[in-house]
């Protein structure tokens, strides 16, 4: 098992970013001009690097698999972006956000990325105002923030529940403009199928147009990866219907290590499950954690109305188990509790998979302070209770509305019910300091690769790693590699390489239809989905996870000996989409299963059994376990180990407690 | 070089002219009906008559009545190429449409109802302003201004003139209706204060002046009006 | 478990490609739950069509939350069905009865070309975007945010216009396929802001003549677009865009 270089500059840790920053090749404009750029993605981190290498006067081309770059999956954020902006002076600083991020990821992410990542996230917030992206504001016309979990100061900045969606459209129309301009070429319902690979740097890709089904060969000195996280591996997730991990699998398969794949986030608050009709599940923003409450009845089956069930009988659980943090402990922490009080008996709902959010105590407290702005002395409970509906309904409007839309119940007089669901991906492909991966030339930024948030991801922390990424680290790294690459000129697409991997992507469709099975994608997609929560979701042993992988290894059999493929090649299919998805999710599945059997502790998102404490919290095995686990694919779905080692230099580990 | 481009020729430029044609009817229609609206003295027309007179011979009316003319065309052609490009811009129609669902129906009707009204225009011309400019009126009144309202109770004996008459009203209130606010939004003009009262003003607006215009053929024809 | 009790009768818009013709087929289906979303109930469609050897029927979709504006349904006569405020991911079957017809059309323009059933061509919004709808600020060339200070009212009002989600329904219910509303939201959250400015004139003429240049009908106030809109957008944006475009042609003295 190699060591692992991460390139990490040498020096404080402060100091790192900025000397490498003035110390970093540079490409003179002219030579820019005739380097191509490959950009996969459009999400935050792709449609912002495309947009400032394209303004750094780079040849970009785009890709992204929906019809449009704005619909990239980045634009369901709902809740906000950190940054230490300190802007609500209570104590914030980019060491505090560094700490908090360290701590939050259960000390298993790379301290000098984390401390660069706290120290653009001011520059974020500038280039987005500066974009006309409208963040919420205060009457005085400055910014607003709110809290979100894992954290003690106000530092996230939202618009509305709608935070990436704006952020998104600020990134959108930086890239329209270049594209407007002809400096970046995009490629809509376009799917990257293969990464081309030519003396062991990455120089191209093969895609395929969805529409017409051609694939298409295209040269770039650089290819970065911004396809976003796998959490559809689950099938069951909050990600859009349509990501994926290709991308990133078969950059993996040509030689890209992949990083801590077994580090899931499972989110607390989701709309449960309503039935097996189910295709994907729904966030309620953590930002709902400010001002709700979680609680379950403190007796067995309660099967009152919620509102008929007084004070004295409810279990505020997180704010018994957790008084310092309460309602606001981060994910992993809160995900896990719902399924410990659900799994003992106390759960809520048709299901009982599902615990209360509820929001009446702080409406009730808004109306007040309303009510003695509207000089209204000693309120009734009713003109509270109306007066706060309104606060809560302008802070989370659109939130109650989408979870009315789903359940039938309206949450301003019941409260939510909420469920942990995958959500996102803390793993991906393993980078170093520049953000490149073990591909000379091959980069990943935003979910995609598996950088900033160790083994848990705090709220509103992905925004701002997709947009560090994007707009201020890749374009500045990615200079130490091409600036060595102003010589090369462009490849010729009839390359053996280029025609090499088209051959081999042209001969997996083709197997698809040659199969001629009798189930359809999804039916291997749920399949897969259900092995995967059931034992390496919120909670994994090494028996359920030995058996996990038996049972994927089976599924692949049976999936390249029954699927179904209906249609042609040669037109739009969405069904051959998504079974070369699929195809790809069930590899990676096991390697999931793989890393979590290997991970002997638990840490963040990764819970085994056997390792917690008395009190069922998280038990870390810093002595053996502090490394990235970086998997190397040997051919064959059969993966080899390398450790990159953690050190800690600056933040003495310590167990997480939020108490 | 700085030049207006296509102010005009561009989609909100096409719809510039509507609005400032069509508000500039308007604003004819008031004087037209205000003038009409004499034949309600009730003394055999002299009131109106010297009304009729004052427009024919007052200079600057005759300029207006130019500028009438070309906007009146103007609001015409433009309107008929704006429905038949606007129907070209979906050539494929759906099955089924409910756009009771979502607009008024006489919002997706200003074609018709402008053809309802040209086809009336053109009686309508025709019988007065073709008359009074150009053939002569035959007959003076007391006063010996020419006596328009012969012509006008003449006319209005014929029973499928009156009810060409009060149709195109009821054709031109619904145009009203949609069209009084639609140019303001067309021009711009739209204030969370003021459009409101533009909307409630235009509203009363269409109904008042198509009703009295759709009650003076009536009147004459019913024997109110001598 | 999730098998409910409704019976529909579907006819749905089957389209091989953009170049042959298409019809409205129809399928029926059973045991529909009201709990389940309408594109869940086309997926249970596409899965029985799928085990029957059959095509099953495509159309654009993403998020399922109503946010990134790819679901894009003419449902019985109107964009995104009979619910206001919401998007065909966001419309659930408790909408209709038991033993409904269901007509299920793409959105029709010339400007959005059918791709292949249900999925139309919507790049148009794209290239209207990409002709002017952006701040020119390059990477790094910001200052602090709080700098400059909006205020609320301006700044919540822009954000209303931003919400739009680019899913084109205006387009498709608008009789004349007008795309003003979707323009208008765009011109209209830059023109609120002080960052906006600098382009503002400039922009609007860019982004009108984009417009016309790919088809869209001319818009006639009927209204239909803001109250088929799933975020509310509303037509005050494109009385500011009228303001907006006059301005730029009569009173600045910058042409394009
Ligand atoms: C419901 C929800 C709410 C969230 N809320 C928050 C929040 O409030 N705050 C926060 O910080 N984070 C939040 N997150 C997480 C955050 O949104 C994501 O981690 C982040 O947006 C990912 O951005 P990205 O650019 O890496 O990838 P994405 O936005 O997922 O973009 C991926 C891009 O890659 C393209 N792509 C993928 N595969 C291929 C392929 N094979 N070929 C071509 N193109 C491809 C896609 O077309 C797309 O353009 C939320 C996530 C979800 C699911
Ligand atoms: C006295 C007669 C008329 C008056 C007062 C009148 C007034 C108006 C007004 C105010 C509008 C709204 C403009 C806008 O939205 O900006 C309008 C629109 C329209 N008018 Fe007329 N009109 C008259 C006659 C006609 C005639 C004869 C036609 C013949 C075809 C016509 C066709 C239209 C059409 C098609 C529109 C809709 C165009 C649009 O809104 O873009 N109108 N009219
Ligand atoms: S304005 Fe409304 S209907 Fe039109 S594209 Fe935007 S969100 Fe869709
Ligand atoms: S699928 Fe995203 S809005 Fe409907």
């Amino acid at each position: 098992m190699a060591e692992l270089n991460a390139n990490i500059p040498e020096g404080d840790l402060m100091e790192k970013w900025t000397k490498l920053k003035s110390s970093m090749p540079l490409v003179n404009p002219a030579n820019k001009r005739s380097i191509e750029v490959i950009v996969v993605g459009s999400g935050l981190a792709g449609a912002s690097a495309a947009a400032t290498l394209a303004e750094m006067g780079y040849k970009v081309k785009c890709f992204c698999f929906q019809d449009s770059p704005r619909r990239a999956h980045s634009i369901a954020a709902q809740g906000g972006i950190n940054a230490a902006k300190n802007y609500q002076n209570d104590g914030d600083s980019t060491y505090r956000l560094f700490y908090d991020t360290i701590k939050g990821g259960d000390y298993r992410a790379r301290e000098a990325n984390v401390y660069r990542l706290a120290e653009v996230s001011a520059n974020i917030i500038d280039q987005c105002v500066a974009q006309g992206v409208p963040l919420a504001r205060e009457y005085g016309g400055l910014l607003d923030n709110r809290s979100f979990g894992g954290t003690q100061v106000q530092r996230t900045f939202y618009a509305a529940g709608q935070t990436g969606q704006q952020l998104l459209l600020g990134a959108y129309s930086a890239l329209e403009r270049q594209i407007g301009m002809g400096k970046v070429e995009m490629f809509t319902r376009h799917e990257m199928m293969d990464v081309v690979v030519i003396d062991g740097k990455a120089r191209g890709i093969i895609a395929r147009n969805l529409i017409t089904g051609e694939l298409e060969r295209h040269f770039g000195h650089a290819v970065l990866l911004g396809s976003g996280g796998y959490g559809n591996v689950f099938y069951l997730s909050t990600n859009a219907m349509g990501s994926n991990v290709t991308a990133a699998w078969k950059a993996h398969k040509k030689g890209a290590f992949f990083g801590n794949p077994c580090y899931t986030q499972i989110h607390p608050t989701c709309i449960p499950v309503s039935g097996d009709h189910q295709s994907k599940l729904t966030l309620m923003s953590e930002s709902l954690r400010n001002d709700g409450r979680i609680w379950v009845p403190k007796k067995k089956g309660d099967d009152r109305s919620p509102i008929d069930i007084p004070e004295e009988e409810r279990d505020y659980y997180l704010e018994r188990r957790y008084p310092a943090f309460g309602n606001l402990v981060p994910r992993d922490v809160a995900s896990r509790a719902a399924k410990e009080r659900c799994d003992a008996g106390y759960g809520v709902g048709k299901s009982k998979l599902a615990v209360y959010l509820d929001f009446k105590a702080n409406t009730e407290r808004y109306g007040r302070i309303e009510a003695n702005k509207h000089n209204i002395h000693n309120p009734d409970k009713e003109t509270c209770m109306r007066l706060g509906r309104e606060v809560i309904k302008e802070k989370y409007g659109n939130l109650f509305d989408m979870y009315k839309q789903i359940t039938g119940e309206d949450p301003y007089e019941l409260p939510m019910r909420i469920y942990p669901a995958v959500h996102y991906t803390m793993g991906g492909l393993w980078v170093d300091y520049n953000l490149m991966t073990t591909v000379p030339g091959l980069y990943a930024m935003g979910e995609a690769n598996f950088s900033d948030h160790g083994a848990n991801r705090l709220g509103a922390s992905a925004l701002m790693q997709g947009l560090a990424d994007g707009y201020f680290v890749i374009p500045l790294t990615i200079g130490a590699y091409l600036s060595k690459e102003i010589a090369t000129k462009a490849i010729p697409l009839d390359h053996p390489a280029f025609v090499e991997a088209e051959a081999s992507v042209k001969s997996i469709v083709d197997k698809f239809f040659a199969i001629k099975g009798t189930k359809s994608v999804d039916h291997f997609h749920k399949k897969l989905g259900k092995i995967m929560w059931d034992k390496c979701g919120m909670a994994r042993n090494a028996k359920g996870l030995t058996e996990a992988i038996a049972e994927i290894q089976q599924l692949r059999k049976d999936f390249w000996s029954d699927v179904r493929v209906p249609g042609e090649a040669n037109e739009f299919n969405p069904e051959l989409e998504k079974a070369g998805r699929v195809a790809d999710f069930i590899e990676l599945g096991e390697l999931m299963c793989i890393d979590a059997l290997n991970r002997n502790e638990s840490c963040g998102g990764h819970f085994r059994e056997e390792y917690q404490t008395e009190e069922g919290e998280a038990l870390r095995d810093d002595e053996n376990y502090a490394y990235v686990s970086a998997w190397e694919y040997k051919g064959d779905v059969t993966f080899n180990l390398h450790k990159e080692e953690l050190k800690f230099e600056n933040i003495k580990v310590a167990q997480r407690s939020y108490k | 070089m700085a030049s207006f481009g296509n102010a005009f020729s561009s989609s909100i430029g096409k719809k510039l002219i509507m609005g400032i044609t069509g508000l500039f009817l308007i604003s004819f229609l008031a004087v037209h009906c205000f003038i009409n609206a004499l034949i309600f003295v009730n003394d055999g027309g002299l009131t109106f008559n010297l009304g009729a007179h004052f427009m024919a011979t007052n200079w600057f009316i005759r300029a207006m009545e130019v500028v009438l003319m070309a906007g009146l065309l103007a609001h015409i052609i433009q309107g008929l190429r704006l429905v038949f490009q606007n129907q070209a811009a979906r050539p494929v129609k759906y099955a089924v449409v409910d756009g009771a669902a979502n607009s008024k129906w006489y919002s997706r009707s200003m074609g018709l109802l402008g053809t309802i009204l040209l086809i009336f225009l053109i009686v309508h011309l025709s019988d007065f302003w073709v008359v009074s400019r150009f053939t002569g009126i035959p007959t003076v009144d007391a006063n010996d201004h020419e006596n328009l309202f012969a012509v006008m109770v003449a006319r209005f004996q014929t029973p499928w003139v009156v009810i060409l008459y009060v149709l195109a009203m009821a054709s031109l209130c619904y145009h009203l209706l949609h069209g009084f606010a639609s140019a303001f939004q067309t021009l711009g003009w739209n204030h969370k204060k003021y459009t409101p009262l533009i909307k409630a003003f235009g509203v009363w607006y269409s109904i008042i002046i198509s009703i009295l215009f759709a009650i003076m053929p009536v009147a004459i024809y019913a024997g109110f009006i001598k | 478990m999730s098998t409910g009790n409704m019976n529909l009768t579907l006819k749905i818009w089957r389209q091989k490609s953009s170049k042959t013709n298409g019809k409205l087929v129809d399928y029926k289906l059973s045991e529909i739950s009201p709990d389940m979303s309408f594109l869940e109930m086309f997926d249970v469609l596409n899965e029985e069509l799928i085990s029957k050897g059959d095509e099953p029927v495509v159309f654009d979709h993403d998020c399922r939350e109503g946010i990134c504006g790819a679901c894009s349904m003419y449902i019985n006569g109107r964009p995104h069905g009979p619910k206001e405020g919401v998007t065909t991911c966001q419309l659930h079957m408790r909408s209709f009865k038991d033993g409904d017809t269901i007509v299920v059309e793409p959105w029709r323009a010339k400007a959005f070309p059918v791709i292949k059933d249900l999925t139309v061509d919507r790049t148009a919004f794209d290239r209207v975007i990409a002709a002017g709808g952006f701040i020119s600020v390059n990477t790094g060339n910001a200052q602090d945010a709080n700098n400059l200070p909006i205020p609320k009212v301006q700044a919540d009002s822009a954000f209303e216009a931003a919400a739009c989600i680019g899913c084109g329904a205006c387009v498709a219910t608008c009789k004349n396929a007008s795309a003003m509303l979707f323009v208008s939201a765009k011109i209209s959250q830059l023109a609120q802001l002080p960052q906006g400015q600098p382009e503002r004139y400039r922009r609007v003429q860019s982004m009108v003549a984009q417009m016309d240049a790919e088809g869209f009908g001319n818009c006639t106030n009927t209204g239909a677009c803001e109250a088929e809109c799933p975020k509310g957008i509303s037509l005050e944006n494109i009385a500011r865009m009228n303001r907006d475009f006059l301005s730029s042609k009569f009173v600045s003295e910058e042409s394009i």
